[in-house]
């Protein structure tokens, strides 16, 4: 089968700017433009994708895949290396991003056709189709800066996937609109590879790459690790870089990945525990998540197990009938604890973020943290203590 | 030649581009296209009374025309010195101020700075063609002269678009380059007939004993050249000296190719830069 894309030993540097003024006295006085520092965002990454496959991208915030999208969708230009592509390519990287906010939805679909490499006639013959699938024939010739944020994305979807393209680039946009329009772009990304497109994705969300992808390509650093089919990539993507226990790989597999588990931090009266609770004492775990959308209705759990593998106890927060709504960005969630009652020893802390129905995984980390809990004036035996009080009663 | 034919095969997306640059210029205000118009009338306006009125600059008779209107003077050059001003000036910023679109999505980036000529030079052909009819009215023939206006307003889009390409790349990794040419325009305003005849230029200036030839340096200003062209045609309804044609055409080519020449090298990191 014929390469669709040919990534041929791509390097690309960043240069971080030590102050970001570009202005020439500031060149002049230093005899050169700003101090930087370069960073290899891509390093000497070399892979085929064949023509007609699904092809995914995955690796860790900051590893390299939304920059080989872009140099593939070339608005970045390698420093080495090459790529080529065959036939015409379609990026859904920002949609809308071609919108001019104060002409109608009608104008922008004509422009950002044409910037997407559409003649006239193609965008006349596409019209309809394009306005029919965003869903918002009443606002056509409204300008787009009185849309919502909803609307606006639906309407740059919509002209996107109507380019026709040999090659359609997708970055984390299919989390768009309501669930009846995911449906639609779910339905319309099939239906491209059933027409034998080349699709690249690059994703957090290992589930749909897994459901999605052929192949997989891992990067790391820059670095390419391993590319190969899909299963095999993912799941050495997950034991041997997240060091996920391939006990539960099952359920990482399958998650889906919105809101990500940064950390748990031990927060004691006197400010954050360095590491080790006395038994009864008050603490208070606070989980700390990172959201990439907004999620409506997650359950965060927290469970603990001794350093014997017991788990001991466990609580999420649809147990006490919490309905949660999140939105992009860093967070956290608190588990506030009076007295903590479990016997010394070393413990860790598994962390779980379930969708609504809590049957679908959205992450799960098995060892987010460990503490030792040390004897207190309670002291106790066995696994627990009941952190009662003695009484003579004679 | 790789470019010319890139251009070609963008041009729908230029025509949009041009088209998105003229819907959006006057958008939400209630004169709207009105102002296209209102603002080179108010400079005529301004000149005309400090020039003509209260330094008493003369307009040289027109040979053959018989003209001798400071007004008439004052449009045939002031007009395209206009185009040559907001666009220099605004092809400047064109990158900068399209980076949410250079950042997202591949096209050609001089596409952005050629749709900010266009839509200039739009503007500037309807206000070229009001100018022909004024004159037309005031009894100067200039319709067998436009050909040839149509090859200078040719010459000029290159000169535009080649200053447009060199600058606009430099502006995004040194946003003093703005500064700098606004600051530079008003000089080269003055450096140009426009709101004078090029016969208060003395020859030769005397000073502190020597004789500089004032007339020759000034001279080598190309836009002289073409400002004077456009008045040869326009007002004095006389054809222009072949060596300022040659010379305009030679300044516009050349700047056009080291335009192009830098802005491919700056282009490869405009996405991060910008």
């Amino acid at each position: 089968m014929a390469a669709s894309v040919v990534v041929d030993h791509v390097s690309k540097r960043y240069r971080l700017y030590h102050e970001r003024n570009q202005s020439m006295k500031a060149a002049l006085l230093r005899g050169r433009r700003a101090r930087y520092e370069e960073f290899m965002a891509l390093n000497d990454v070399s892979f085929e994708i064949k023509e007609g496959t699904a092809f995914g991208l995955i690796g860790e915030n900051g590893s390299g895949k939304s920059t080989m999208l872009k140099c593939i969708a070339r608005i970045l230009r390698p420093d080495a290396g090459s790529i080529t592509t065959q036939g015409k390519v379609s990026a859904l990287l920002e949609l809308g991003a071609g919108f001019h906010p104060e002409l109608s939805g009608r104008e922008n679909v004509y422009l950002n056709g044409a910037i997407l490499g559409l003649s006239r006639r193609e965008i006349d013959a596409k019209f309809d189709e394009i306005v029919d699938f965003s869903g918002i024939e009443q606002f056509i010739d409204a300008p787009v800066k009185n849309y919502s944020s909803g609307m606006y994305v639906r309407l740059g979807f919509a002209v996107a996937i109507n380019v026709d393209p040999a090659v359609l680039l997708i970055d984390e946009v299919l989390a768009v609109g309501d669930q009846e329009f995911q449906n639609k772009c779910t339905e319309k990304i099939s239906q491209f590879r059933r027409e034998g497109r080349t699709i690249v994705v690059v994703s957090h969300a290992l589930s749909s790459v897994r459901e999605l992808c052929d192949e997989v390509a891992l990067i790391e650093h820059g670095r390419l690790i391993q590319v190969g089919p899909a299963v095999e990539t993912i799941d050495h993507y997950l034991t041997e870089i997240l060091s996920i226990d391939p006990a539960t790989l099952g359920i990482a597999r399958r998650s889906t990945g919105e809101i990500q588990l940064k950390g748990i931090e031990l927060i004691g009266a006197s400010g954050v525990l360095p590491g080790a609770v006395t038994l009864g004492e008050s603490v208070t775990f606070r989980l700390h998540f990172d959201a990439l959308e907004p999620v409506s209705g997650p359950v965060f759990g927290m469970s603990l197990t001794s350093s014997d593998g017991v788990l001991v106890t466990g609580t999420n927060t649809k147990d006490q009938g919490i309905s949660l709504e999140i939105a992009s960005g860093p967070g956290w969630i608190d588990l506030a604890v009076p007295r903590l009652l479990v016997s010394p020893g070393r413990y860790h802390v598994t962390g779980t973020i379930y969708d609504t129905t809590q049957m679908t995984p959205i992450h799960e980390v098995g060892d987010l943290h460990a503490f030792e809990v040390v004897n207190g004036s309670p002291k106790t035996s066995g696994i627990t203590s009941l952190g009662g009080t003695w009484r003579s009663g004679a | 030649m790789n470019q010319l034919r890139e251009y070609y095969e963008r041009r729908e997306l230029l025509t949009n581009l041009v088209l998105r640059e003229l819907r959006s210029r006057y958008k939400r205000s209630a004169l709207g296209w009105t102002w296209s118009l209102l603002n080179p009338l108010s400079s005529v306006l301004i000149y005309w009374v400090v020039f003509g009125v209260f330094l008493k600059v003369k307009a040289p008779i027109g040979d053959p025309s018989d003209q001798g209107n400071f007004v008439l003077f004052l449009l045939c050059a002031l007009i395209p010195w206009n185009f040559f001003s907001n666009g220099v000036t605004q092809s400047i910023e064109s990158l900068v101020v399209n980076a949410g679109l250079i950042r997202k999505v591949y096209f050609p980036r001089e596409l952005l700075v050629a749709s900010t000529v266009g839509g200039l030079l739009v503007t500037f052909l309807i206000e070229l063609g009001v100018v022909v009819a004024i004159l037309i009215i005031a009894g100067n023939m200039v319709l067998p002269w436009l050909p040839i206006v149509v090859l200078l307003v040719f010459l000029q889009i290159l000169m535009v678009l080649g200053i447009g390409l060199l600058l606009s790349g430099a502006n995004v990794y040194f946003r003093d380059v703005r500064h700098f040419v606004n600051l530079l325009m008003p000089m080269l305003f003055y450096s140009t007939p426009v709101v004078y005849p090029i016969s208060y230029v003395p020859v030769n200036w005397h000073v502190a004993g020597r004789s500089i030839p004032l007339r020759s340096i000034y001279e080598m200003n190309p836009l002289v050249h073409l400002v004077s062209a456009y008045r040869a045609l326009m007002y004095d309804l006389r054809f222009p000296s072949v060596g300022s044609l040659a010379y305009i055409a030679v300044w516009s080519v050349g700047l056009l190719l080291i335009g192009q020449f830098v802005f491919n090298r700056l282009e490869h990191r405009l996405a991060e830069e910008v």
